[in-house]
Protein backbone atom coordinates (compact mmCIF):
# COMPACT_ATOMS: atom_id res chain seq x y z
CA UNK A 1 0.00 0.00 0.00
CA UNK A 2 1.65 3.41 -1.24
CA UNK A 3 2.13 5.80 2.10
CA UNK A 4 2.17 9.52 1.60
CA UNK A 5 4.01 11.79 3.47
CA UNK A 6 1.88 13.89 5.74
CA UNK A 7 -1.22 11.99 5.72
CA UNK A 8 -0.86 11.07 9.29
CA UNK A 9 -1.02 14.79 10.02
CA UNK A 10 -4.17 15.69 8.58
CA UNK A 11 -6.65 16.16 11.53
CA UNK A 12 -10.03 15.10 11.60
CA UNK A 13 -12.32 17.69 10.03
CA UNK A 14 -14.79 19.73 12.78
CA UNK A 15 -17.57 18.22 13.50
CA UNK A 16 -19.04 20.06 16.03
CA UNK A 17 -22.81 20.68 15.52
CA UNK A 18 -24.71 22.81 17.25
CA UNK A 19 -28.31 21.10 17.86
CA UNK A 20 -29.54 24.73 15.74
CA UNK A 21 -28.19 22.97 12.93
CA UNK A 22 -29.04 19.49 12.88
CA UNK A 23 -32.84 21.22 13.37
CA UNK A 24 -31.88 22.99 10.02
CA UNK A 25 -29.80 19.51 8.38
CA UNK A 26 -33.24 18.13 9.27
CA UNK A 27 -35.40 19.78 7.44
CA UNK A 28 -33.03 19.83 4.16
CA UNK A 29 -33.44 16.44 4.30
CA UNK A 30 -34.90 14.76 0.79
CA UNK A 31 -36.34 11.52 0.93
CA UNK A 32 -33.25 10.11 -0.28
CA UNK A 33 -30.99 10.93 2.41
CA UNK A 34 -33.28 9.50 5.67
CA UNK A 35 -32.55 6.95 7.35
CA UNK A 36 -32.68 2.82 7.14
CA UNK A 37 -36.21 2.69 8.84
CA UNK A 38 -37.77 2.24 6.00
CA UNK A 39 -40.05 5.45 6.53
CA UNK A 40 -40.06 7.38 3.58
CA UNK A 41 -42.53 9.78 3.91
CA UNK A 42 -41.07 12.98 2.03
CA UNK A 43 -44.09 15.08 3.35
CA UNK A 44 -42.78 15.31 6.98
CA UNK A 45 -39.73 16.96 7.19
CA UNK A 46 -39.10 15.58 10.52
CA UNK A 47 -38.46 12.00 9.73
CA UNK A 48 -34.85 11.84 11.16
CA UNK A 49 -35.07 7.69 10.99
CA UNK A 50 -32.46 6.22 12.44
CA UNK A 51 -29.53 8.01 10.71
CA UNK A 52 -26.75 9.23 12.83
CA UNK A 53 -26.35 12.93 13.18
CA UNK A 54 -22.70 12.36 11.60
CA UNK A 55 -24.27 10.88 8.66
CA UNK A 56 -27.04 13.43 7.87
CA UNK A 57 -24.00 15.74 8.29
CA UNK A 58 -21.96 14.83 5.39
CA UNK A 59 -25.00 13.64 3.09
CA UNK A 60 -26.42 17.67 3.68
CA UNK A 61 -24.25 19.19 0.64
CA UNK A 62 -23.55 15.97 -1.37
CA UNK A 63 -25.29 16.46 -4.98
CA UNK A 64 -25.44 13.13 -5.81
CA UNK A 65 -26.62 11.72 -2.22
CA UNK A 66 -28.84 14.30 -0.86
CA UNK A 67 -32.17 14.79 -2.85
CA UNK A 68 -32.55 18.42 -1.95
CA UNK A 69 -28.50 18.94 -2.53
CA UNK A 70 -28.12 18.08 -5.87
CA UNK A 71 -30.39 21.24 -6.90
CA UNK A 72 -27.93 23.25 -5.82
CA UNK A 73 -24.43 21.54 -6.06
CA UNK A 74 -22.31 19.79 -7.53
CA UNK A 75 -19.79 17.29 -8.25
CA UNK A 76 -16.71 16.57 -10.52
CA UNK A 77 -15.02 13.32 -11.37
CA UNK A 78 -11.04 13.10 -12.71
CA UNK A 79 -10.53 10.06 -14.38
CA UNK A 80 -7.00 9.04 -13.29
CA UNK A 81 -7.42 5.50 -12.53
CA UNK A 82 -7.96 4.00 -16.69
CA UNK A 83 -7.02 0.02 -15.43
CA UNK A 84 -9.66 -2.22 -14.19
CA UNK A 85 -9.54 -5.43 -12.31
CA UNK A 86 -13.03 -7.04 -13.23
CA UNK A 87 -14.54 -8.10 -16.36
CA UNK A 88 -18.28 -6.75 -16.61
CA UNK A 89 -20.90 -8.17 -19.21
CA UNK A 90 -22.48 -4.50 -19.20
CA UNK A 91 -19.14 -2.60 -20.14
CA UNK A 92 -16.77 -2.13 -23.13
CA UNK A 93 -14.17 -0.70 -21.85
CA UNK A 94 -13.46 1.24 -25.37
CA UNK A 95 -16.39 3.33 -24.59
CA UNK A 96 -17.98 5.88 -21.60
CA UNK A 97 -19.64 3.04 -19.71
CA UNK A 98 -23.76 4.14 -19.84
CA UNK A 99 -24.06 1.82 -15.99
CA UNK A 100 -21.57 3.15 -13.82
CA UNK A 101 -21.03 6.97 -14.48
CA UNK A 102 -17.95 6.84 -15.67
CA UNK A 103 -15.72 7.69 -18.92
CA UNK A 104 -14.62 4.90 -21.11
CA UNK A 105 -11.07 5.10 -21.95
CA UNK A 106 -11.76 7.37 -24.66
CA UNK A 107 -12.26 9.64 -22.40
CA UNK A 108 -9.70 12.44 -21.47
CA UNK A 109 -6.88 10.67 -19.46
CA UNK A 110 -5.41 13.07 -16.65
CA UNK A 111 -2.55 12.35 -14.49
CA UNK A 112 -2.97 13.45 -10.40
CA UNK A 113 -1.11 16.73 -11.04
CA UNK A 114 -3.29 18.09 -14.35
CA UNK A 115 -6.69 15.89 -12.50
CA UNK A 116 -5.98 18.34 -9.13
CA UNK A 117 -5.13 21.61 -11.11
CA UNK A 118 -8.45 21.01 -12.92
CA UNK A 119 -10.33 20.65 -9.67
CA UNK A 120 -8.64 23.28 -7.78
CA UNK A 121 -9.84 25.84 -11.06
CA UNK A 122 -13.25 24.66 -11.29
CA UNK A 123 -13.93 24.94 -7.48
CA UNK A 124 -12.41 28.20 -8.21
CA UNK A 125 -14.99 29.22 -10.90
CA UNK A 126 -18.07 27.12 -9.66
CA UNK A 127 -18.63 27.09 -6.05
CA UNK A 128 -21.67 25.17 -6.36
CA UNK A 129 -18.50 22.71 -6.98
CA UNK A 130 -18.35 21.06 -3.36
CA UNK A 131 -17.63 17.19 -4.31
CA UNK A 132 -14.87 15.77 -6.37
CA UNK A 133 -15.17 11.79 -7.38
CA UNK A 134 -12.90 9.60 -9.19
CA UNK A 135 -14.67 6.17 -10.56
CA UNK A 136 -12.55 5.25 -13.53
CA UNK A 137 -12.38 4.73 -16.26
CA UNK A 138 -11.43 1.55 -14.67
CA UNK A 139 -11.77 0.59 -11.18
CA UNK A 140 -9.50 3.63 -8.58
CA UNK A 141 -8.68 0.96 -6.49
CA UNK A 142 -6.83 -0.80 -9.27
CA UNK A 143 -5.40 2.01 -9.84
CA UNK A 144 -3.92 3.03 -6.02
CA UNK A 145 -1.35 5.22 -6.93
CA UNK A 146 -2.89 7.68 -9.20
CA UNK A 147 -6.02 8.00 -7.33
CA UNK A 148 -4.91 8.21 -3.20
CA UNK A 149 -1.89 10.99 -4.77
CA UNK A 150 -4.96 12.86 -6.73
CA UNK A 151 -6.62 12.68 -3.40
CA UNK A 152 -3.40 13.88 -1.51
CA UNK A 153 -3.07 17.27 -3.87
CA UNK A 154 -6.35 17.81 -3.32
CA UNK A 155 -6.75 17.46 -0.04
CA UNK A 156 -4.03 19.74 1.02
CA UNK A 157 -5.43 22.84 -1.33
CA UNK A 158 -8.77 22.16 -0.94
CA UNK A 159 -9.90 20.48 2.32
CA UNK A 160 -13.31 21.97 2.42
CA UNK A 161 -13.93 19.52 -1.35
CA UNK A 162 -15.37 16.46 -0.18
CA UNK A 163 -13.51 13.25 -1.69
CA UNK A 164 -15.65 10.37 -2.66
CA UNK A 165 -14.77 7.44 -4.94
CA UNK A 166 -16.67 4.44 -6.36
CA UNK A 167 -15.45 0.59 -6.73
CA UNK A 168 -16.13 -2.58 -7.72
CA UNK A 169 -14.63 -3.33 -4.22
CA UNK A 170 -12.58 -6.39 -5.51
CA UNK A 171 -9.45 -4.11 -3.89
CA UNK A 172 -11.34 -2.53 -1.41
CA UNK A 173 -10.26 -4.55 1.68
CA UNK A 174 -6.50 -3.35 1.30
CA UNK A 175 -7.35 0.16 0.84
CA UNK A 176 -9.52 0.91 3.42
CA UNK A 177 -7.75 2.13 5.80
CA UNK A 178 -5.72 4.59 3.62
CA UNK A 179 -9.58 5.70 2.25
CA UNK A 180 -9.71 6.72 6.23
CA UNK A 181 -6.38 8.85 6.11
CA UNK A 182 -7.73 10.70 3.25
CA UNK A 183 -10.62 11.34 5.15
CA UNK A 184 -13.21 10.43 2.13
CA UNK A 185 -16.35 10.29 3.21
CA UNK A 186 -18.39 9.01 0.67
CA UNK A 187 -17.13 5.15 -1.10
CA UNK A 188 -20.02 3.95 -3.53
CA UNK A 189 -19.56 0.48 -4.29
CA UNK A 190 -21.01 -1.38 -6.94
CA UNK A 191 -22.79 -4.63 -5.61
CA UNK A 192 -25.23 -6.52 -8.13
CA UNK A 193 -25.59 -9.96 -6.72
CA UNK A 194 -24.53 -11.61 -3.35
CA UNK A 195 -25.17 -15.37 -4.99
CA UNK A 196 -22.15 -16.47 -7.41
CA UNK A 197 -24.60 -18.50 -9.08
CA UNK A 198 -25.82 -14.82 -10.44
CA UNK A 199 -22.63 -13.21 -10.28
CA UNK A 200 -21.38 -15.68 -12.39
CA UNK A 201 -23.90 -14.36 -15.27
CA UNK A 202 -22.76 -10.94 -14.72
CA UNK A 203 -19.13 -11.00 -14.28
CA UNK A 204 -16.97 -13.51 -16.61
CA UNK A 205 -13.72 -12.87 -15.26
CA UNK A 206 -11.41 -11.03 -12.45
CA UNK A 207 -7.95 -10.42 -12.01
CA UNK A 208 -7.06 -11.41 -8.35
CA UNK A 209 -3.67 -12.44 -6.56
CA UNK A 210 -1.93 -12.79 -10.64
CA UNK A 211 -4.71 -15.33 -11.87
CA UNK A 212 -7.55 -14.97 -14.25
CA UNK A 213 -10.10 -16.44 -12.31
CA UNK A 214 -13.57 -17.44 -13.75
CA UNK A 215 -17.16 -18.18 -13.20
CA UNK A 216 -18.59 -18.68 -9.86
CA UNK A 217 -15.53 -18.78 -8.54
CA UNK A 218 -14.94 -15.63 -9.44
CA UNK A 219 -17.81 -14.31 -8.27
CA UNK A 220 -17.51 -15.61 -4.56
CA UNK A 221 -14.19 -13.87 -4.35
CA UNK A 222 -15.65 -10.40 -5.78
CA UNK A 223 -19.10 -10.74 -3.40
CA UNK A 224 -16.45 -11.06 -0.24
CA UNK A 225 -14.42 -8.53 -0.64
CA UNK A 226 -17.40 -6.33 -1.36
CA UNK A 227 -19.03 -7.58 1.37
CA UNK A 228 -16.25 -7.31 3.78
CA UNK A 229 -15.01 -3.76 2.65
CA UNK A 230 -18.14 -2.34 2.94
CA UNK A 231 -18.09 -3.62 6.54
CA UNK A 232 -14.68 -2.40 7.49
CA UNK A 233 -15.57 0.92 5.94
CA UNK A 234 -18.90 1.74 7.88
CA UNK A 235 -16.94 0.31 10.77
CA UNK A 236 -14.56 3.42 10.61
CA UNK A 237 -17.21 5.74 9.96
CA UNK A 238 -17.03 6.27 6.14
CA UNK A 239 -20.33 6.58 4.66
CA UNK A 240 -21.03 3.87 2.03
CA UNK A 241 -23.61 4.13 -0.54
CA UNK A 242 -24.76 1.27 -2.65
CA UNK A 243 -25.23 0.76 -6.40
CA UNK A 244 -26.90 -1.84 -8.51
CA UNK A 245 -27.42 -2.17 -12.00
CA UNK A 246 -30.90 -4.18 -12.63
CA UNK A 247 -30.57 -6.12 -15.02
CA UNK A 248 -33.82 -8.29 -15.95
CA UNK A 249 -33.99 -12.36 -16.00
CA UNK A 250 -30.41 -11.91 -14.09
CA UNK A 251 -30.58 -10.01 -11.01
CA UNK A 252 -34.00 -8.22 -10.52
CA UNK A 253 -35.34 -10.84 -8.42
CA UNK A 254 -32.21 -11.05 -6.15
CA UNK A 255 -31.91 -7.22 -5.42
CA UNK A 256 -34.32 -7.39 -2.79
CA UNK A 257 -31.78 -9.96 -0.95
CA UNK A 258 -28.68 -7.31 -2.22
CA UNK A 259 -30.78 -4.86 -0.60
CA UNK A 260 -31.06 -6.66 2.74
CA UNK A 261 -27.33 -7.60 3.01
CA UNK A 262 -25.74 -4.01 2.30
CA UNK A 263 -28.41 -2.63 4.70
CA UNK A 264 -27.35 -4.93 7.57
CA UNK A 265 -23.80 -3.96 6.91
CA UNK A 266 -24.16 -0.39 7.41
CA UNK A 267 -24.77 1.05 3.59
CA UNK A 268 -26.82 4.06 3.86
CA UNK A 269 -28.14 4.61 0.65
CA UNK A 270 -28.81 1.55 -1.86
CA UNK A 271 -29.11 2.85 -5.81
CA UNK A 272 -30.66 0.93 -7.99
CA UNK A 273 -30.18 1.35 -11.55
CA UNK A 274 -31.60 0.46 -14.78
CA UNK A 275 -29.38 -2.02 -17.25
CA UNK A 276 -28.41 0.51 -20.22
CA UNK A 277 -27.95 -1.83 -23.00
CA UNK A 278 -27.81 -1.36 -27.09
CA UNK A 279 -25.99 -3.46 -29.40
CA UNK A 280 -24.09 -0.42 -30.63
CA UNK A 281 -22.20 -0.08 -27.09
CA UNK A 282 -20.34 -3.47 -27.51
CA UNK A 283 -20.66 -4.83 -24.69
CA UNK A 284 -21.84 -8.90 -24.22
CA UNK A 285 -24.95 -7.62 -23.14
CA UNK A 286 -25.93 -5.13 -25.60
CA UNK A 287 -24.82 -7.99 -28.17
CA UNK A 288 -26.92 -10.71 -26.70
CA UNK A 289 -29.98 -8.26 -26.62
CA UNK A 290 -30.18 -8.34 -22.78
CA UNK A 291 -33.11 -5.69 -22.28
CA UNK A 292 -32.85 -3.25 -19.71
CA UNK A 293 -36.34 -2.95 -16.93
CA UNK A 294 -39.21 -0.57 -18.43
CA UNK A 295 -39.83 1.95 -15.74
CA UNK A 296 -42.48 0.67 -14.21
CA UNK A 297 -40.52 -2.48 -13.52
CA UNK A 298 -37.37 0.23 -12.12
CA UNK A 299 -39.96 1.84 -9.44
CA UNK A 300 -41.83 -1.64 -8.35
CA UNK A 301 -38.34 -3.26 -7.47
CA UNK A 302 -37.26 0.41 -5.51
CA UNK A 303 -40.77 0.24 -3.79
CA UNK A 304 -40.20 -3.12 -2.67
CA UNK A 305 -36.71 -2.46 -1.55
CA UNK A 306 -37.83 0.36 0.11
CA UNK A 307 -39.72 -1.20 3.23
CA UNK A 308 -35.80 -2.38 3.61
CA UNK A 309 -34.00 1.05 3.31
CA UNK A 310 -34.34 4.53 1.51
CA UNK A 311 -33.44 4.09 -2.24
CA UNK A 312 -31.73 6.69 -4.02
CA UNK A 313 -33.57 7.86 -7.13
CA UNK A 314 -32.24 10.70 -8.30
CA UNK A 315 -29.35 8.97 -9.86
CA UNK A 316 -28.76 10.41 -13.41
CA UNK A 317 -26.09 7.87 -14.58
CA UNK A 318 -24.16 11.00 -15.83
CA UNK A 319 -21.02 11.19 -17.42
CA UNK A 320 -18.15 10.77 -14.69
CA UNK A 321 -16.19 13.59 -15.43
CA UNK A 322 -18.82 15.77 -16.22
CA UNK A 323 -18.55 19.55 -14.83
CA UNK A 324 -20.75 21.87 -13.35
CA UNK A 325 -24.16 21.21 -11.80
CA UNK A 326 -25.94 17.96 -12.39
CA UNK A 327 -27.32 17.41 -15.37
CA UNK A 328 -25.30 20.64 -16.75
CA UNK A 329 -22.04 19.73 -18.14
CA UNK A 330 -19.50 22.77 -18.60
CA UNK A 331 -16.76 20.12 -19.49
CA UNK A 332 -15.70 22.53 -22.57
CA UNK A 333 -14.56 25.23 -20.37
CA UNK A 334 -12.22 23.09 -19.16
CA UNK A 335 -10.24 21.00 -21.22
CA UNK A 336 -6.94 19.88 -19.78
CA UNK A 337 -4.86 22.96 -22.46
CA UNK A 338 -7.30 25.48 -21.14
CA UNK A 339 -6.30 24.13 -17.06
CA UNK A 340 -3.25 24.18 -17.82
CA UNK A 341 -2.40 27.69 -19.35
CA UNK A 342 -4.51 29.18 -16.44
CA UNK A 343 -3.27 30.64 -13.33
CA UNK A 344 -5.76 28.71 -10.58
CA UNK A 345 -6.32 30.78 -7.33
CA UNK A 346 -8.26 29.02 -4.96
CA UNK A 347 -10.27 31.05 -3.54
CA UNK A 348 -12.43 29.62 -0.30
CA UNK A 349 -14.10 32.82 0.52
CA UNK A 350 -16.15 33.58 -2.07
CA UNK A 351 -17.19 29.71 -1.92
CA UNK A 352 -18.49 30.43 1.57
CA UNK A 353 -20.55 33.01 0.56
CA UNK A 354 -22.12 31.38 -2.16
CA UNK A 355 -22.88 28.32 -0.67
CA UNK A 356 -24.52 29.93 2.80
CA UNK A 357 -26.48 31.71 0.36
CA UNK A 358 -27.62 28.61 -1.33
CA UNK A 359 -28.09 27.44 2.44
CA UNK A 360 -30.93 30.38 2.49
CA UNK A 361 -32.51 29.34 -0.95
CA UNK A 362 -33.20 25.73 0.34
CA UNK A 363 -34.47 27.21 3.81
CA UNK A 364 -37.13 28.95 1.88
CA UNK A 365 -37.89 26.44 -0.36
CA UNK A 366 -38.58 23.62 2.58
CA UNK A 367 -40.87 26.74 3.98
CA UNK A 368 -42.85 27.10 0.94
CA UNK A 369 -43.61 22.84 0.72
CA UNK A 370 -44.44 22.46 3.76
CA UNK A 371 -47.05 25.54 4.03
CA UNK A 372 -48.79 24.63 0.72
CA UNK A 373 -48.53 20.66 1.99
CA UNK A 374 -50.85 21.86 5.74
CA UNK A 375 -53.55 22.88 3.54
CA UNK A 376 -53.18 19.33 1.76
CA UNK A 377 -53.51 17.25 4.68
CA UNK A 378 -57.06 17.99 4.98
CA UNK A 379 -57.67 15.79 1.63
CA UNK A 380 -58.62 12.42 1.74
CA UNK A 381 -58.32 10.75 -1.49
CA UNK A 382 -56.07 6.78 -2.40
CA UNK A 383 -55.03 8.95 -5.72
CA UNK A 384 -51.17 8.37 -6.34
CA UNK A 385 -49.87 9.78 -9.75
CA UNK A 386 -46.81 10.77 -11.54
CA UNK A 387 -46.03 14.39 -12.95
CA UNK A 388 -42.90 15.60 -14.60
CA UNK A 389 -40.90 18.40 -14.35
CA UNK A 390 -38.68 20.32 -16.74
CA UNK A 391 -36.39 22.39 -14.60
CA UNK A 392 -32.83 23.57 -14.89
CA UNK A 393 -31.83 23.23 -10.88
CA UNK A 394 -32.59 25.14 -7.99
CA UNK A 395 -35.63 23.69 -7.30
CA UNK A 396 -37.64 25.27 -9.50
CA UNK A 397 -39.54 24.38 -12.69
CA UNK A 398 -37.41 26.52 -15.21
CA UNK A 399 -36.56 24.70 -17.99
CA UNK A 400 -39.03 24.90 -21.47
CA UNK A 401 -40.42 21.88 -22.46
CA UNK A 402 -39.13 21.78 -25.50
CA UNK A 403 -35.38 22.19 -24.32
CA UNK A 404 -35.21 19.95 -21.78
CA UNK A 405 -32.59 17.31 -21.76
CA UNK A 406 -34.40 15.24 -18.53
CA UNK A 407 -37.67 15.20 -16.65
CA UNK A 408 -37.51 15.00 -12.89
CA UNK A 409 -40.83 12.82 -11.85
CA UNK A 410 -42.45 13.22 -8.55
CA UNK A 411 -44.97 11.15 -7.22
CA UNK A 412 -48.05 12.92 -5.91
CA UNK A 413 -50.55 11.77 -3.27
CA UNK A 414 -52.17 12.82 -0.26
CA UNK A 415 -48.89 12.46 1.68
CA UNK A 416 -46.92 14.69 -0.50
CA UNK A 417 -45.03 15.37 -3.59
CA UNK A 418 -41.87 12.01 -3.28
CA UNK A 419 -39.30 12.64 -6.27
CA UNK A 420 -39.10 9.38 -7.94
CA UNK A 421 -36.75 9.82 -10.52
CA UNK A 422 -35.31 11.38 -13.83
CA UNK A 423 -36.33 10.62 -17.33
CA UNK A 424 -33.90 11.66 -19.91
CA UNK A 425 -35.25 12.38 -23.19
CA UNK A 426 -32.25 14.02 -25.00
CA UNK A 427 -30.86 11.17 -26.28
CA UNK A 428 -34.67 10.89 -27.90
CA UNK A 429 -33.60 13.99 -30.19
CA UNK A 430 -30.83 12.71 -31.88
CA UNK A 431 -29.83 10.73 -34.10
CA UNK A 432 -31.68 12.56 -37.09
CA UNK A 433 -35.30 11.70 -35.95
CA UNK A 434 -37.50 14.92 -36.81
CA UNK A 435 -39.15 17.47 -35.14
CA UNK A 436 -42.45 15.21 -34.77
CA UNK A 437 -40.39 12.08 -33.85
CA UNK A 438 -38.97 13.18 -30.99
CA UNK A 439 -41.79 14.33 -29.69
CA UNK A 440 -43.25 10.93 -30.13
CA UNK A 441 -40.59 10.30 -28.01
CA UNK A 442 -40.72 12.28 -25.12
CA UNK A 443 -44.18 11.50 -25.09
CA UNK A 444 -43.19 7.66 -24.79
CA UNK A 445 -40.53 8.67 -21.66
CA UNK A 446 -43.67 10.27 -20.10
CA UNK A 447 -46.63 7.98 -20.86
CA UNK A 448 -46.98 7.15 -17.31
CA UNK A 449 -47.55 10.89 -16.09
CA UNK A 450 -50.66 12.68 -15.85
CA UNK A 451 -49.29 16.18 -16.10
CA UNK A 452 -45.69 17.90 -16.74
CA UNK A 453 -44.91 21.37 -15.09
CA UNK A 454 -42.67 23.69 -18.08
CA UNK A 455 -41.70 26.97 -17.54
CA UNK A 456 -42.97 27.51 -20.87
CA UNK A 457 -44.51 25.28 -24.18
CA UNK A 458 -45.02 25.47 -27.80
CA UNK A 459 -48.46 25.26 -29.25
CA UNK A 460 -47.65 21.95 -31.11
CA UNK A 461 -46.61 19.84 -28.05
CA UNK A 462 -49.02 21.32 -25.88
CA UNK A 463 -51.79 19.59 -28.17
CA UNK A 464 -49.76 16.32 -28.86
CA UNK A 465 -49.21 16.14 -24.56
CA UNK A 466 -52.83 16.76 -23.89
CA UNK A 467 -53.95 14.34 -26.78
CA UNK A 468 -51.93 11.42 -25.20
CA UNK A 469 -53.16 12.32 -21.75
CA UNK A 470 -50.65 14.36 -20.41
CA UNK A 471 -51.56 17.40 -18.76
CA UNK A 472 -49.29 20.48 -19.86
CA UNK A 473 -49.09 22.77 -17.20
CA UNK A 474 -47.68 26.09 -17.44
CA UNK A 475 -49.26 28.11 -14.36
CA UNK A 476 -46.17 27.56 -11.89
CA UNK A 477 -43.02 28.50 -14.24
CA UNK A 478 -40.41 29.68 -11.93
CA UNK A 479 -41.84 28.61 -9.08
CA UNK A 480 -40.73 25.64 -6.46
CA UNK A 481 -41.59 22.10 -7.87
CA UNK A 482 -42.77 20.79 -4.84
CA UNK A 483 -44.72 23.28 -3.74
CA UNK A 484 -46.49 24.08 -6.95
CA UNK A 485 -46.76 19.94 -8.05
CA UNK A 486 -48.83 19.61 -4.25
CA UNK A 487 -50.93 22.88 -5.03
CA UNK A 488 -51.80 21.51 -8.69
CA UNK A 489 -52.31 18.05 -7.04
CA UNK A 490 -55.01 19.76 -4.89
CA UNK A 491 -57.03 21.55 -7.26
CA UNK A 492 -56.71 18.10 -9.29
CA UNK A 493 -58.66 16.57 -6.43
CA UNK A 494 -60.76 19.25 -5.96
CA UNK A 495 -62.01 18.56 -9.90
CA UNK A 496 -62.20 14.83 -9.04
CA UNK A 497 -64.49 15.28 -6.32
CA UNK A 498 -66.99 18.24 -7.76
CA UNK A 499 -66.84 15.76 -10.96
CA UNK A 500 -65.30 18.19 -12.98
CA UNK A 501 -62.38 15.48 -14.38
CA UNK A 502 -62.06 11.54 -13.82
CA UNK A 503 -58.55 10.23 -12.89
CA UNK A 504 -56.82 8.29 -16.18
CA UNK A 505 -54.09 5.60 -14.67
CA UNK A 506 -51.61 6.26 -16.71
CA UNK A 507 -49.50 3.01 -18.34
CA UNK A 508 -45.54 2.70 -18.49
CA UNK A 509 -42.77 4.45 -20.49
CA UNK A 510 -39.42 3.82 -22.15
CA UNK A 511 -36.36 4.36 -19.74
CA UNK A 512 -33.98 5.89 -22.71
CA UNK A 513 -31.01 4.13 -23.22
CA UNK A 514 -27.14 5.22 -23.68
CA UNK A 515 -24.75 7.44 -21.25
CA UNK A 516 -25.73 10.70 -21.05
CA UNK A 517 -23.48 12.94 -23.34
CA UNK A 518 -24.40 16.57 -22.59
CA UNK A 519 -23.85 18.59 -25.56
CA UNK B 1 10.49 -14.93 -25.91
CA UNK B 2 7.57 -12.49 -25.86
CA UNK B 3 4.73 -11.18 -25.72
CA UNK B 4 3.21 -8.07 -27.84
CA UNK B 5 0.59 -5.80 -27.84
CA UNK B 6 -1.88 -5.98 -31.12
CA UNK B 7 -1.84 -1.72 -30.93
CA UNK B 8 -4.97 -1.60 -32.61
CA UNK B 9 -7.00 -3.15 -29.68
CA UNK B 10 -5.36 -2.02 -26.90
CA UNK B 11 -7.19 0.60 -25.17
CA UNK B 12 -4.13 2.05 -23.13
CA UNK B 13 -5.74 1.17 -20.40
CA UNK B 14 -2.66 1.00 -18.60
CA UNK B 15 -3.60 -2.50 -16.33
CA UNK B 16 -0.92 -4.34 -18.20
CA UNK B 17 1.80 -1.91 -16.92
CA UNK B 18 2.59 -2.54 -13.21
CA UNK B 19 1.53 -6.02 -12.97
CA UNK B 20 4.46 -7.25 -15.74
CA UNK B 21 7.45 -8.58 -13.57
CA UNK B 22 10.43 -7.63 -15.62
CA UNK B 23 9.01 -3.93 -16.52
CA UNK B 24 8.63 -4.94 -19.71
CA UNK B 25 5.67 -2.64 -20.57
CA UNK B 26 5.40 1.24 -21.53
CA UNK B 27 3.28 3.74 -22.63
CA UNK B 28 4.02 4.87 -26.59
CA UNK B 29 2.08 7.26 -28.32
CA UNK B 30 -0.77 6.35 -26.90
CA UNK B 31 -0.53 2.79 -26.89
CA UNK B 32 1.31 -0.01 -24.90
CA UNK B 33 4.18 -1.68 -25.87
CA UNK B 34 5.94 -4.74 -24.55
CA UNK B 35 9.73 -4.83 -25.05
CA UNK B 36 10.65 -8.11 -26.57
CA UNK B 37 13.95 -8.35 -24.79
CA UNK B 38 13.01 -7.87 -21.68
CA UNK B 39 9.45 -10.39 -21.27
CA UNK B 40 9.83 -13.61 -20.13
CA UNK B 41 6.65 -14.58 -20.69
CA UNK B 42 6.45 -14.54 -16.91
CA UNK B 43 8.17 -17.69 -16.70
CA UNK B 44 9.69 -17.85 -13.45
CA UNK B 45 7.42 -15.73 -11.79
CA UNK B 46 3.23 -16.48 -12.17
CA UNK B 47 1.87 -19.38 -13.92
CA UNK B 48 0.12 -17.21 -16.08
CA UNK B 49 1.49 -14.22 -18.21
CA UNK B 50 -0.05 -11.17 -16.39
CA UNK B 51 -0.38 -9.01 -19.44
CA UNK B 52 -2.81 -11.52 -20.79
CA UNK B 53 -4.41 -12.25 -17.71
CA UNK B 54 -5.40 -8.24 -16.83
CA UNK B 55 -6.02 -7.17 -20.25
CA UNK B 56 -9.70 -6.41 -20.86
CA UNK B 57 -9.60 -7.01 -24.38
CA UNK B 58 -8.91 -10.91 -25.37
CA UNK B 59 -6.51 -11.42 -27.90
CA UNK B 60 -4.44 -8.15 -27.51
CA UNK B 61 -1.15 -9.62 -25.57
CA UNK B 62 -0.51 -12.34 -27.77
CA UNK B 63 2.78 -14.57 -28.32
CA UNK B 64 5.24 -12.54 -30.52
CA UNK B 65 6.25 -15.74 -32.95
CA UNK B 66 9.12 -13.35 -34.60
CA UNK B 67 11.08 -14.81 -30.88
CA UNK B 68 11.39 -18.26 -29.79
CA UNK B 69 9.78 -19.22 -26.67
CA UNK B 70 11.57 -18.32 -23.41
CA UNK B 71 13.61 -20.81 -22.01
CA UNK B 72 14.20 -20.59 -18.58
CA UNK B 73 18.39 -20.56 -18.08
CA UNK B 74 18.77 -23.95 -16.13
S1 LIG C 1 4.30 -11.91 -20.48
FE1 LIG C 1 4.86 -11.30 -18.42
S2 LIG C 1 6.99 -10.61 -18.70
FE2 LIG C 1 6.07 -10.61 -20.72
S3 LIG C 1 5.29 -8.56 -20.99
FE3 LIG C 1 3.59 -9.80 -20.24
S4 LIG C 1 3.70 -9.45 -18.05
FE4 LIG C 1 5.67 -8.80 -18.82
S1 LIG D 1 -4.04 -4.18 -20.49
FE1 LIG D 1 -4.46 -4.53 -22.67
S2 LIG D 1 -5.69 -2.78 -23.27
FE2 LIG D 1 -4.78 -2.25 -21.32
S3 LIG D 1 -2.91 -1.13 -21.87
FE3 LIG D 1 -2.35 -3.28 -21.61
S4 LIG D 1 -2.52 -4.16 -23.65
FE4 LIG D 1 -3.58 -2.22 -23.72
Amino acid sequence: MQQYPGVTSISPQEKNLSAELMQQVAEHKGCGTSGGSGKASCGSSAAQGDMPPEIWEKVKNHPCYSEEAHHHYARMHVAVAPACNIQCNYCNRKYDCANESRPGVVSEKLTPEQAAKKVLAVASTIPQMTVLGIAGPGDPLANPEKTFKTFDLIYKTAPDIKLCLSTNGLALPDHVDTIKSFNVDHVTITINMVDPEIGAEIYPWIFYKHKRIKGKEAAKILSEHQLQGLEMLTERGILCKVNSVMIPGINDQHLVEVNKAVKSRGAFLHNIMPLISAPEHGTVFGLNGQRGPTAQELKRLQDNCEGEMNMMRHCRQCRADAVGLLGEDRSAEFTTEKIMAMDVQYDAGTRKAYQELVEHERQEKVAAKNSELSELAAQRSDIKLLVAVATKGQGRINEHFGHAKEFQVYELSTAGAKFVGHRRVDLYCQGGYGEEDSLATIIRALNDCNAVFVAKIGGCPRDELSKAGIQPVEQYAHEFIEQSAIAWFKDYLEKINSGEISHVRKGDADIRQGAYVAA
Amino acid sequence: MAYKIVSSQCTACSACEPECPNNAIREKNGTYIIKPEKCTECIGYFDDPQCVAVCPVENTCIVDTAYPRYQASA
